[in-house]
């Protein structure tokens, strides 16, 4: 009998969910007992034609990371969910667009305008890179990019969503040991649209930082302030991002001292990750006068930009009015 | 963009949440007086200012919302204690990331009004009906409205 089929890709991402799955040190041995790898780019050479040519629902397993930035990522995401049974949404990029997300914030023409007209760019004819050429040859093309980006929920049915920014690699481990549990009947796969290699709860919850309900005068950074190792960073004034973020890291940067930025993506429940944060940053403020409340929250120079730093393609709003217009 | 003929005025749609006991028993005393003002807003009752989620309103702009009043009892006089002071530092933060995202303040109001104030309650609405007609459609772009996702439970996955 044939092994159960693997495949990986990625979208618009950087590279490191990749290396988080490599992570999982001799365990990626267990993947190449269990899987025939069929398809993953960074890995091996396949091409989209190899893909095409198989039979739907052939791939059991694909790992999907990174976010829907152009029309090329939306054509693998469609074709990869055909030919998968099992299609995972996997780390930040995919589930809720992440760091390339951000240029939600912004026209996509600014986006351009940023990657090729900058002052450490060299393009003194302002040149831009065209979607069509007309060789001598024939027409070449490079993908058109999204006015903004999507996350592959948003564009293909997914049965399960791994967040992270990467996912640690032990949760990866897991879910790796669980799927070939499930294939070999010995374990049942969780209902489809669950959330794996993640906890339930917040990032609070595996904090090791003790919370006292104390109420803070003034929002700080963390690299000007001496904060103390001991105490909930919200409640001295730096901007964390914890009580709002899923666990499954094992609070992994508040325990090194440095705060949650999020990457773990909304907690259960939570339907709009910045929402639940404005609430959460909103308790710390002590204060009841409306002037002294703008002073304090002066301290956030950018609270968008904290709130949606992983969330905002995934969020309710999605972009702003800017990248709406184009 | 809307549906609305360029010589009929433009009709904002605002959302308002109200708490229990101070500002929708002003819109219920505005009503019962016959106070005449702008039927533009759709109220929603909640028990008080400091059950305002900034979820509601998310949702509210996102689902095709212009403006989105915010309401509850005077600073000092809330129904439980002190919640109406989480709405306004809430609110203040609020406003703050939804200029961000491209949402003019002028879009979202805080307003307080007691019971017996209807008239004041019914005088801000209009006021603040004109302010949004002044802004125009905020014309959120429908088709990237989200549907929100049904929660699946699920086993914590251990390593």
């Amino acid at each position: 009998m044939s092994k159960p089929k693997f495949a990986m890709y990625w979208a618009a991402s950087c590279g490191g969910c990749e290396i988080a799955v490599l992570n999982i040190h001799e365990k990626i041995l267990d993947v190449d007992a269990a899987f025939d790898v069929v398809f993953w780019p960074v890995a091996m050479d396949a091409k989209y034609a190899d893909v095409e040519k198989m039979e739907d629902g052939e791939i059991t397993l694909c790992l999907f990371n990174g976010g829907m930035r152009n029309d090329e990522n939306e054509h693998i995401a469609r074709l990869l969910r055909k030919k998968s049974k099992i299609m995972v949404s996997f780390g930040s990029c995919a589930c809720e667009g992440c760091i390339p997300g951000l240029a939600n914030f912004s026209s996509i023409r600014d986006v351009v305008d940023t990657a090729f007209s900058t002052i450490t760019t060299d393009n003194p004819d302002n040149i831009r890179p065209q979607t069509s050429y007309t060789m001598p040859e024939g027409i070449i093309t490079i993908p058109t990019l999204n006015p903004v980006l999507k996350t592959l929920d948003q564009v293909v049915d997914v049965d399960y969503y791994m967040p992270g920014c990467p996912p640690e690699s032990h949760q990866i481990a897991a879910v790796v040991d669980l799927v070939i549990a499930a294939l070999n009947g010995k374990a049942e796969l969780p209902p489809k649209g669950a959330t794996i290699g993640a906890g339930n709860s917040t990032v609070c919850d595996e904090c090791p930082r003790t919370r006292n309900v104390k109420v803070i005068k003034e929002f700080g950074r963390i690299q000007l302030m001496h904060a103390d190792p001991t105490l909930c960073l919200l409640e001295q004034g730096i901007p964390c991002n914890g009580p709002a973020t899923r666990s499954g890291c094992n609070a992994r940067c508040p325990s090194a001292g440095a705060q949650c930025i999020g990457c773990y993506g909304p907690a259960e429940g939570v339907v709009d990750y910045g929402a639940r944060l404005i609430s959460a940053f909103a308790s710390v403020i002590d204060s009841d006068k409306p002037e002294e409340i703008d002073r304090i929250l002066d301290g956030l120079v950018d609270p968008a930009g904290q709130f949606y730093r992983f969330n905002l393609a995934g969020s309710l709003l999605r972009a702003s009015k800017a990248a709406q217009k184009g | 963009m809307t549906d609305t003929p360029e010589t009929k005025p433009f009709e904002p749609v605002i959302i308002g949440f109200t708490c229990n006991w101070c500002s929708y028993r002003a819109a219920d005393m505005a009503g019962i007086s016959r106070m005449k003002y702008a039927p533009n807003v759709r109220l929603i009752r909640l028990m008080c200012s400091g059950r305002l989620d900034p979820t509601f309103v998310f949702k509210a702009f996102a689902g095709g919302a212009d403006a989105v009043l915010v309401s509850g009892c005077h600073p000092g006089d809330c129904h439980y204690s002190t919640q109406n002071y989480k709405a306004m530092r809430r609110f203040h933060l609020m406003q703050r990331v939804l200029t961000q995202m491209g949402i003019e303040p002028g879009r979202t109001k805080l307003l307080w009004a007691s019971a017996a104030e209807g008239q004041i309650f019914a005088n801000e609405i209009t006021k603040f009906v004109e302010e949004v007609r002044l802004l125009g459609p905020l014309n959120w772009n429908k088709s990237a409205a989200p549907v929100v996702p049904v929660e699946v439970p699920a086993e914590e996955v251990q390593a």
